[in-house]
């Protein structure tokens, strides 16, 4: 079994700097890591002899609109199916730039897990193969999961302020 | 068991060898149990359609025995489940693909008036880009509330007068949804 | 005699003058509303005669922004939101969710409550697996079967609705515990299920399992590795049926479920008679699971005692002061959550359903991401019907059991 200590021990040592903010919320090992160093820790991680952490369970994006220069963040949460260890790493990602690289070298699940977080948020993921929008109409020209936009549909003329409190 | 019930006769005359009543009735009463409903389930709403065509509920009993997955064939356009906005402008083709007379049931609340989905993506109720007949409420409704809806289209059927389909308030109506 | 002759002669000179036979594939536009793929999804394929060269699937048509909504909802109020997202078997998703609340409010559930959930969840695993089985048999030709197994989704129906009064979204559960106990006549009918149910599966079984049809239609018919089905990220029984004995329940056991025995079937080639196999045993086994469940069942409270999260039973609310005040702060958002974030997944019907809830601390989650399987493995339905014909496409489908309303969101 793993422990998450271990595992925090060793990329840090082998990451370095570009690792930071490790943490364990509800036990799940947590770390952020930056944009440029998240293809190769992934891979490391994917492929190291005994972490095997091989499988990409979940890729989504948030927005932090007051978290300056670090407004999106990227989170993959991996499992290793060998050590039943899940891990979590975050990339946080500054507003007026959201490039990050691909993952589905690694994995062909990442493929539309990156289309709906490009759909959802607009995070653009270089190297991606097919990078358009996955569940919204093609023409939609804005990205409706951040926050500024409202969840209700615009065109709506019966909801009237009085009394839906809009 | 029970002897099987047959429809009664329209209203009309009657004597020796003869039965004279009007086509309207004759025909409203053929149309109204042969209903061929196109199912157009999208979500929830279509596994109760499963459902209600399963042996339990059985919608083979009010003489819509044959699901029609063509549009043209189908007498009944049966919209079950949320409709997005990418999906509308297919519920509009199949609809202009059905022929006259066609009936149109918005089965569940997300067909009749978008729901609770009340978002960005999703269509605010199929009537706002086709006529519909019955709406059937329910998120999603029961089979029984189903096979109700179907019913009420059978009295539409029965009751249409012939002509309806070309007066000029059937016109307006299709135009005011931007049809022919 | 000559004009044959002459016509002869001219045959032969423009065959000659005829270009080569080019390869040319055909498109063909599957959906979005074809009656076969069970749902709303289109594959635009490219087709050489009968055989899928190659496809690409085009999803969002009930795209109904299942997490911007919920970023609106309060915690209990999302149920709605799961009902709708599996909609052949909500309670699992509903549960699901309440456990991820209830591991970010560290809310531990009484042992009755977390068997009643264990009953339901393995009803509804069977009721969702009924619907993919009976519907592959549907699409292979038989439609017998379908209608044999949606008498006994009925009653299915009919144990939820004793105990919630819906029989599809349904809403029983609540953060911290039940909504109401286990009533005499729910338990009634669920031992009823027990003991009518297996006749039915048997005699479904005895149907197709070594039928000839079905098994030439589906035996290696879209199979997928393990690695394959790995890096596409497949779970629960799609990837067992490739060979991976991988399952939530007992990986990172959640509501009690180290309590029971059951077997994890898995197939050995990931075709579809492996996924319909692999379905098969499965009800067998939650029905094991249910069986020892309403046997073992503990005495004692359905839910946890916390006051200012668990919506309290409307007789107190209107009786008692306490009650009434605490339903006021939980319906109006006045509780506090902790901030934080927490992963929880449970082992849905196609696979690991996981939920992860970013919360600040307000009556909403700030962000909650839904891993939902058929979204991700749906990905590999092009690959798999690489060089088959069409009508093994469709099974194909089927058998992977893909829920417009878990794919879209």
């Amino acid at each position: 079994m793993l422990s998450n200590q271990e595992v925090a021990e060793e990329i840090a040592a082998k990451f370095g700097d570009s690792v930071y903010g490790f943490e364990e919320p509800y036990g799940l090992l947590t770390w952020s890591v930056t944009r440029d160093n998240i293809l190769p820790l992934l891979q490391y991680l994917k492929e190291h002899g005994r972490f095997s952490l091989g499988f990409l369970t979940d890729l989504t994006g948030i927005h932090f609109p007051d978290n300056k220069g670090g407004e999106f963040a990227v989170v993959y949460h991996l499992h290793s199916f060998l050590n039943n260890f899940r891990l979590r790493i975050k990339v946080f990602l500054p507003g007026e730039d959201l490039h990050i690289p691909t993952a589905t070298g690694l994995w062909e699940s990442a493929n539309w897990m990156e289309r709906e977080t490009y759909d959802f948020f607009g995070i653009i993921f270089d190297g991606h193969p097919n990078l358009k929008r996955i569940l919204n109409i093609e023409e939609m020209d804005y990205f409706p999961m951040r926050k500024e936009y409202p969840l209700e549909d615009a065109t709506r003329e019966d909801k009237i302020d009085a009394l839906f409190g809009r | 068991m029970e002897p099987i019930k047959l429809v009664e006769a329209p209203e009309g005359h009657s004597g020796a060898g003869f039965f004279a009543t009007s086509f309207d009735k004759v025909i409203g009463l053929a149309r109204s149990y042969s209903l061929w409903p196109l199912p157009f389930a999208t979500s929830c709403c279509g596994i109760e359609f499963m459902a209600t065509m399963g042996a339990h509920y059985d919608i083979s009993r009010f003489g819509s025995e044959r699901p029609s997955f063509s549009p043209r064939q189908a007498d009944m356009l049966m919209v079950m489940g949320t409709i997005a906005k990418k999906m509308a402008p297919v519920v509009k083709q199949v609809y202009l693909q059905m022929a006259e007379p066609r009936w149109v049931m918005a089965v569940g609340a997300c067909a009749s008036s978008g729901g609770i989905f009340d978002t960005y993506s999703v269509l605010q109720g199929i009537d706002r880009i086709i006529p519909v007949d019955v709406y059937v409420p329910g998120c999603p409704p029961r089979p029984e509330q189903i096979l109700e809806g179907l019913m009420h289209i059978q009295e539409l059927a029965q009751n249409e007068s012939l002509r309806r389909r070309n007066s000029e308030e059937y016109q307006l109506l299709l135009e005011s949804y931007n049809i022919q | 005699m000559g004009e044959i002759e002459f016509i002869q002669n001219k045959g032969l000179a423009t065959r000659g003058a005829q270009p080569e036979l080019v390869e040319e594939l055909t498109t063909l536009n599957l959906g979005p509303t074809h009656p076969a793929t069970h749902g709303i999804f289109q594959n635009v394929l490219k087709m050489d005669g009968e055989k899928i060269v190659s496809g690409e699937q085009t999803i969002g048509y009930i795209h109904r922004a299942f997490e911007k909504i919920a970023e609106r909802r309060p915690f209990y109020q999302i149920t709605t939101l799961t009902d709708r997202m599996n909609y052949c078997s909500s309670p699992i998703n509903n549960f699901g969710w309440h456990m991820t609340v209830e591991k970010l409010l560290q809310i531990e559930v009484p042992k009755r409550a977390q068997y009643i959930r264990v009953i339901f969840m393995e009803l509804a695993r069977i009721s969702d697996h009924l619907i993919c089985n009976g519907i592959l048999g549907v699409d292979t030709g038989a439609f017998s079967g379908f209608l044999y197994l949606m008498e006994k989704r009925e009653e299915i129906y009919e144990i939820y609705e004793e105990m919630c009064g819906a029989r599809l979204t349904t809403n029983m559960g609540r953060v911290g515990g039940m909504e109401r106990d286990l009533s005499t006549e729910a338990v009634r009918k669920i031992r009823e299920f027990i003991r009518t149910f297996p006749p039915v599966l048997r005699e479904f079984e005895k149907l197709f399992n070594r039928n000839r049809i079905f098994m030439d239609r589906t035996v290696d018919v879209g199979p997928i590795s393990v690695e394959r089905a790995l890096s596409y990220g497949f779970t629960g029984p799609n990837l067992r049926a490739a060979g991976l004995d991988y399952d939530v329940r007992v990986m990172n056991p959640y509501s009690s479920y180290e309590d029971f025995e059951f077997d994890i079937p898995v197939g050995k080639s990931g075709d579809t008679y492996d996924r319909y196999m692999v379905r098969g045993e499965e009800m067998w086994q939650s029905l094991r699971i249910v069986e020892q469940a309403i046997e073992n069942l503990p005495e004692g409270p359905y839910y946890a005692d916390a006051p200012e999260f668990y919506l309290p039973p409307k007789a107190d609310v209107y009786t008692k002061m306490e009650a009434l005040i605490y339903h006021f702060k939980i319906v109006m958002g006045e509780i506090d959550a902790p901030v934080g974030e927490v992963y929880h997944a449970v082992e849905g019907g196609n696979g690991e359903l996981g939920f992860y809830l970013v919360s600040d601390g307000g009556r909403a989650p700030y962000r909650l991401h839904f891993r939902r399987p058929s979204f991700i493995y749906y990905q590999a339905f092009p690959e798999m019907c690489k060089g088959v014909t069409l009508s093994d496409a469709i099974i194909i489908m089927s058998s992977l059991n893909v829920i417009a309303g878990e794919l879209d969101a």
